[in-house]
């Protein structure tokens, strides 16, 4: 290593801080300008309350007991004549406490039915924090905001759902090549 | 009468430059130290791009209460930043922009010019010892301290230019000023605005005001409008110390070219210039301790001071 020049770190201050001056600065102009949300995102929880069987998973996982739902039973005639009479849970409130939610996301993990999802927005700032526990409707409309589901790495596995319905479909064709085989041995001999 | 309609102008000039540039200076340092550390700065104020920033700063500055602490010396308190001000406006005055623009000519222009400066830090001190504060008193005694040990060499750097010019008037120095005066004083126009910065207590000597250990220093215990006025104290210590220093180390209104006509435009640039350099600095650099502060000011440029005096000293009678 050369010796030092007196003075040269001083100079590199002066150099480093005229530098950054010529450069753009980073900061972003947030009410002005929308940030650009890296990709799962976690900004706030929507509900698809179609989807939804009021199976309660996501109310008793919650570490912070922050979903709060209510249902009632209803009966649903018999769809053949004869039939038995079946019931089925009505969703009647599903609200989020957003000032006890910690986010860890959980309850989306544990849907069996899809009925949760992380949504990317998060402007949704209150005065009062009562008024930070949203109901049913409004986490329908987060609904809207939610991003489709990322595309799969490259070479990854099939997804389950696509995987079972390809099984299914080679067992079908594996059927038919079979059904066919055997009918032209049948025809083969005549 | 025409005498008088012309000094009322002049003074008048020099009062609007006083109360504009410094603001000018507190807005490029606003953006420029922002822009050096990556962002923005004000963007607001005024609409594009933050502008009226400091306009703003004023006018919630006006709105404050002027709160003097109980067990304060309240006369004194009350007159300190007046006193911290003013001198800088006195000090504008003398100060020459072009050939014959100045607001009054002082024939011990360099003499007027320190001595004035010096009694600007007493409005630090006065404030200091009145506020009847521990932090305060210690800002105050800094500020002296620091006041002593840079007095000596700015002042000596600014000898070493009226020996080679033969003149203590700024007027004067600018008259008999060659281009080769630059790099023949240069050692003594580091010192000078070295020292020059230590005595407006700007980063890195700020000490006096460190605001990590004695929160404000002196000017600890001020509100609204009083500590308004410091601020601009200091913004307008900056203009006439990269005003004095353009006029006796730089050469003023020479320039390369359009020396007739065009001498104020010479002088201001270079001022900004400077002004530029004390942000540059300010942002680039962390604050000297107490200790590194006087060890500057007696074992570094004292000496460099007393060899360029030696240098001009020689170089003269050769010369001659």
């Amino acid at each position: 290593m050369s010796p030092k020049i007196p003075g040269s770190g001083l100079a590199k201050g002066l150099a480093v801080t005229l530098r950054t001056m010529t450069r753009r600065s980073v900061t972003a102009q947030y009410p002005d300008a929308q940030p650009e949300l890296p990709p799962r995102s976690r900004g706030v929880i929507a509900l698809f309350e179609e989807n939804c069987t009021v199976c309660m998973l996501c109310a008793r996982e919650c570490p912070d007991w922050c979903i709060y739902i209510d249902s009632h039973k209803e009966t649903v005639p018999a769809a053949a004549p004869g039939g038995r009479e079946r019931s089925r849970n009505v969703l009647d409130r599903f609200a989020i406490d957003f000032s006890l939610c910690m986010y860890c996301g959980i309850c989306i993990e544990v849907c069996p039915f899809d009925a949760l999802f992380w949504s990317p927005e998060f402007e949704y700032a209150e005065t009062d924090i009562l008024e930070l526990t949203h109901e049913r409707d409004k986490l329908r409309e987060w609904m809207w905001t939610v991003p489709e589901p990322p595309a799969l790495d490259p070479r990854a596995e099939e997804p389950k759902e696509i995987a079972a319905a390809h099984k299914a479909a080679e067992k079908a064709a594996a059927a038919q090549a079979a059904a066919e085989a055997a009918a032209q041995q049948q025809e083969g001999p005549q | 009468m025409n005498d008088a309609l012309d000094v009322a102008v002049r003074l008048l000039l020099v009062f609007v430059a006083f109360l504009v540039l410094p603001l000018v200076v507190g807005q490029t340092e606003h953006k420029v130290m922002a822009h050096m550390q990556g962002r923005l700065g004000p963007m607001y104020a005024g609409g594009f791009h933050g502008w009226a920033q400091l306009v703003a700063d004023g006018v919630k500055f006006a709105q404050k209460e002027d709160v003097v602490p109980k067990d304060a010396d309240r006369r004194v308190f009350q007159l300190a930043p007046a006193v911290a001000l003013l001198p800088y406006l006195l000090v504008l005055v003398a100060i020459p922009v072009a050939p014959g623009s100045v607001g009054a000519v002082v024939d011990a222009g360099i003499f007027f010019a320190l001595a004035v400066m010096g009694v600007g830090v007493l409005g630090s001190l006065m404030a200091g010892w009145a506020s009847a504060n521990k932090f305060s008193l210690l800002g105050g005694l800094r500020t002296a301290a620091q006041l002593l040990a840079y007095e000596l060499p700015m002042l000596l750097a600014a000898a070493s230019v009226a020996m080679a010019a033969g003149t203590v008037s700024l007027t004067g120095v600018l008259d008999a000023f060659e281009w080769w005066w630059v790099p023949w004083q240069i050692v003594g126009a580091l010192v000078f605005f070295v020292a020059g910065l230590a005595e407006l207590q700007r980063p890195p000597f700020d000490m006096p005001v460190a605001d990590s250990e004695i929160i404000f220093g002196a000017y600890t215990e001020y509100t609204g409008l009083r500590f308004a006025l410091f601020l601009l104290a200091e913004y307008a210590g900056i203009v006439v110390l990269c005003g004095l220093t353009t006029v006796l180390f730089l050469g003023g209104w020479h320039g390369p070219w359009g020396d007739d006509g065009l001498g104020w435009l010479w002088t201001l640039l270079k001022t900004a210039v400077l002004a530029f350099v004390v942000i540059w600095l300010r942002v680039s650099y962390p604050r000297l301790r107490e200790d590194q502060l006087q060890k500057l000011a007696w074992t570094t440029l004292v000496p460099l001071a007393l060899a360029q005096i030696a240098l001009t000293g020689i170089v003269k009678v050769a010369i001659s």
